[in-house]
């Protein structure tokens, strides 16, 4: 073997072997699977949590297109009902259902499994975080059977309507929300405190920085993203909760409601806004940093290339992440500000194309000349670059004052940020949930099911979404219950929205067979063995299958190569573990002359 | 939300850094022959005190959101600020003191001093509780003199700002209740000693916050005042 320069060996890599005394083990069947602190059952708890609370919402969403695409056809949505479905979809999709999966859920399975731990560095302070998400669930939920239902206010919970008189849930159903919220994010602080603490400290040995995976990137500079926004969120959500309480005036300004002269004066709205968005923003890449991980994981290992220009990949991450906490105002373009500050939002937003740019042109080199697998996981990575793709070119159009100023209530908003970071994300999911299943359950999901599933998923998303931006152009307002009534609205409209909420309801039909999927491929599936896919990460270099506690055998893996060692050229076989080390690949495995690796 | 941002700047700044250090001179491909060494555990801070500093990041972010919204709040027309209680002077010394005497008792600690380390946990305990209560009574002299949460912007911002501090101050007090407990039961000195360290480390934080709040309640001579300078 040719000797080549050797990295500087991880300087924080605990040792090998853990004495038995430090690792927690569950003794009951309850300490095993409900209070469980093993970060695999709680991202298990986290998805199936956060999966069933988001059919709740796919159920809102149903709702919401009956009425939208048959006005009156369903007796029991009246105008509130459907801002309270609108808020509810809204709401649950983006917090409870993305960023729960994604951080929650794929956070905790993989960094520890992916870095070479045996589990979160805080196990306890981890089975909280799941607790704590668990009844800010339980609270949102209970919000929609108070007296006045759950709250109407939009997702944005714009004040000063939303506690005011006349939106719907202004009594109970916002205090509701605003405490889950609060609980939510001193949970998920909770979680991201472990996550990024995991990823900083407990790497094993030989596991550098950049080394690690791009999934562990992605979902490590999302959390740094989330733990610093969501704080705006706590802040905007205690403020307006005082508002509502005690009487304070922080967002509402003095005004008469009914008649009467409410006793508020002075407060800002606009503040409100501001702190809203100063969250809301970086939330769109809290959740698409991670898929934008795990889309690079998927693609290298399943066209078996390397991951094309692995180290612009992570600074595109951290850049990514910088810029979004400086663009937030951009959602406030038709709020009335200054036309310097909203040129200052506008070309910060049209920068974050730079670095998304620069990972797209990756994701795309990567596949170039690639051995391309079209599995499942394959197929849903490659239909999120394209509906990214999609969804971000659209966000170029928005992110202009002038063009967003006409379109910002339209539906074309509402097709841009679906697409961006709701069927873009969602697709990840799929694709990972596809990816991974083999190593949670040790079984493979069907083939034949899983492609319905796409295709349906994929051409269905598009069958709705697309047309949603023609309805943006003629102008068809959002967030409206019923659009009749108006002549500059054509009747082919109205065709449109009938086609729109066909799709959607064939969409979310599809979703029952991936759910068969799941269920079925538990007891049925095909035996997946410990690597099914021939990935190098380390969570596939596990002795058993699914991990059991303590994730690696009697001794942490040592970590000798990165996580791209596919294609290696000269190499019979197409890809070499992480944890294999140079000296360990036999001679004859080399075509001709033993060659260093890559280089 | 200028504030805001000049804090995500320096942070944006450190992470930059950090992301340097990690990339520069690596070239992720190249796979490593010989065998990764266990590396030098001396060499990494332990895992609680990481947490700690990261943790205390997102406090920051969560002080920096709440003063930034009080800038915000503050250029409107209709701010009146309300008297000065002077009661607050005492408060920021007890508080002062609390983190003097941890700053002790983390000398004590590493000298495996138990009397003294005792004693150091006892004074800051005590002065810390002072400080809470001393809190809770300004609230209620302000109440007294008809100053309540919903009176005015400045009041309410009054509340919000004291009561958040305070809460985190109970929250520190939990870590504190836990060293002392480990501290009496006289287990491994070597965790006493952590425990005790991340207690001094949060004790300096949240008394460098009280110090910027109480600048922001009391500098009515730049105009970011929440309190006049008339004293109750």
């Amino acid at each position: 073997m040719t000797t080549y320069v050797a990295h500087e060996e991880s300087q924080f890599a605990p040792p090998a072997e853990v004495g038995e005394a430090e690792l927690y083990h569950p003794k009951t069947f309850i300490g095993k699977y409900i209070w469980s602190q093993d970060a695999k059952v709680i991202a298990i708890q986290y998805a199936v949590t956060a999966i069933a609370i988001g059919l709740v919402a796919l159920v809102a969403s149903w709702l919401m297109r009956l009425q939208l695409g048959f006005p009156g056809a369903v007796g029991f949505i009246d105008p509130s009902t459907y801002l309270q479905l609108v808020s509810m979809h809204g709401m649950i999709m983006v917090i409870y259902l993305l960023t729960a999966l994604f951080l929650g859920g794929f956070g905790n399975y993989l960094i520890p499994l992916m870095v070479g731990a045996r589990d979160m560095v805080f196990p306890y302070v981890n089975m909280v975080s799941y607790w704590l998400y668990l009844l800010a669930v339980l609270l949102l939920v209970a919000s929609f059977f108070v007296p006045g239902g759950a709250s109407g206010a939009g997702w944005t919970l714009y004040p000063p309507q939303a506690i005011l008189d006349g939106t719907p849930g202004a009594q109970w159903g916002i205090i509701l929300l605003l405490v889950s919220l609060g609980v939510f994010v001193i949970g998920f602080t909770m979680g991201g405190l472990n996550y990024v603490v995991t990823v900083l400290q407990a790497r094993t040995r030989g596991m550098t920085m950049m080394r690690l995976p791009l999934t562990v990137w992605g979902i490590f500079m999302a959390t740094i993203l989330a733990l610093l926004a969501f704080p705006a969120l706590f802040v905007s959500a205690i403020m307006m909760t005082l508002d509502l309480t005690l009487g304070t005036s922080f967002f509402m300004p003095a005004l008469v409601s009914k008649g009467q002269q409410l006793s508020y004066s002075g407060g800002n709205p606009l503040l409100f806004q501001h702190l809203f968005w100063f969250f809301g923003h970086p939330e769109v890449y809290i959740v698409a940093l991670p898929a934008f991980g795990i889309v690079s994981d998927l693609i290298s290992t399943h066209a078996r290339k390397n991951i094309f220009g692995y180290r612009m990949m992570v600074w595109a991450i951290l850049v990514i992440g910088g810029l979004s906490f400086i663009v937030w105002a951009h959602h406030m373009f038709v709020s009335g500000m200054n036309p310097y500050f909203g040129f200052f939002f506008a070309t910060t937003t049209l920068i974050i194309a730079v670095p998304t740019a620069i990972k797209v042109y990756n994701w795309v080199l990567t596949l170039w000349r690639g051995n391309i697998h079209l599995t499942v996981p394959m197929l849903f990575a490659i239909a999120f670059i394209f509906t990214f793709v999609n969804g971000g070119l659209t966000g170029l159009f928005l992110g202009n004052v002038v063009v967003d100023m006409p379109l910002s209530d339209t539906m074309f908003v509402v097709a841009h940020f679906h697409m961006v970071m709701g069927i873009a994300p969602v697709l990840t999911v799929f694709g990972a949930i596809y990816h991974w299943y083999p190593k949670i359950t040790g079984r493979m999901l069907d083939d034949t099911l899983g492609k319905i599933h796409f295709w349906i998923t994929f051409i269905g998303t598009y069958a709705i979404f697309y047309p949603m931006h023609y309805l943006g152009f003629m102008g068809i307002p959002r967030r409206y219950y019923a659009i009749g009534g108006t002549n500059f609205i054509p009747d082919s409209a109205h065709l449109l929205n009938a086609w729109i909420s066909l799709a959607a309801f064939v969409v979310g039909a599809a979703q029952i067979v991936f759910l068969y999927n799941l269920a079925a491929s538990y007891f049925r599936g095909r035996p997946a063995g410990n690597n099914p896919w021939n990935a190098t990460t380390l969570e596939w270099q596990t002795a058993h299958t699914p991990p059991r506690h303590g994730n690696f055998g009697k001794e942490l893996p040592a970590v000798y190569r990165w996580a791209y060692d596919y294609g290696v050229p000269g190499l019979k076989t197409d890809f070499i573990p992480q944890n294999v080390a140079p000296s360990d690949v036999p001679a004859e495995a080399w075509e001709k002359t033993p060659q260093p690796t890559g280089g | 939300m200028t504030i805001g941002l000049v804090f995500l700047s320096v942070l944006m700044a450190v992470i930059v850094w950090w992301l340097f250090r990690q990339t520069i001179n690596v070239q992720p491909w190249q796979a490593q022959v010989a065998v990764p060494d266990v590396g030098g555990d001396a060499a990494a801070p332990p895992a609680a005190k990481m947490a700690l500093w990261v943790f205390l990041a997102v406090a920051t972010s969560l002080f920096v959101l709440f003063v930034s919204a009080y800038a915000m709040r503050l250029g409107l027309a209709d701010w009146t600020p309300l008297p000065r209680p002077r009661l607050l002077m005492l408060n920021t010394a007890l508080l002062v003191g609390a983190s003097l005497a941890m700053e002790w008792t983390v000398h004590a600690a590493r000298r495996a001093d138990r009397d003294n380390l005792r004693r150091g946990l006892w004074a800051s305990g005590v002065l810390t509780f002072g400080f809470l209560a001393g809190q809770l009574f300004v609230w209620k002299q302000l109440n007294d003199a008809g100053y309540f949460v919903s009176s005015s912007a400045a009041t309410a911002f009054f509340y919000l700002l004291t009561a958040v501090h305070g809460l985190h101050v109970l929250g520190g007090l939990v870590a504190w209740a836990r060293a002392s407990a480990r501290a009496w039961r006289g287990t491994d000195p070597a965790r006493i000693r952590l425990g005790v360290e991340l207690c001094a480390t949060y004790w300096h934080y949240l008394l460098a916050v009280w110090v910027v709040l109480y600048a922001l309640l009391v500098s009515e001579g730049v105009g970011l005042a929440i309190c006049s300078s008339t004293p109750l």
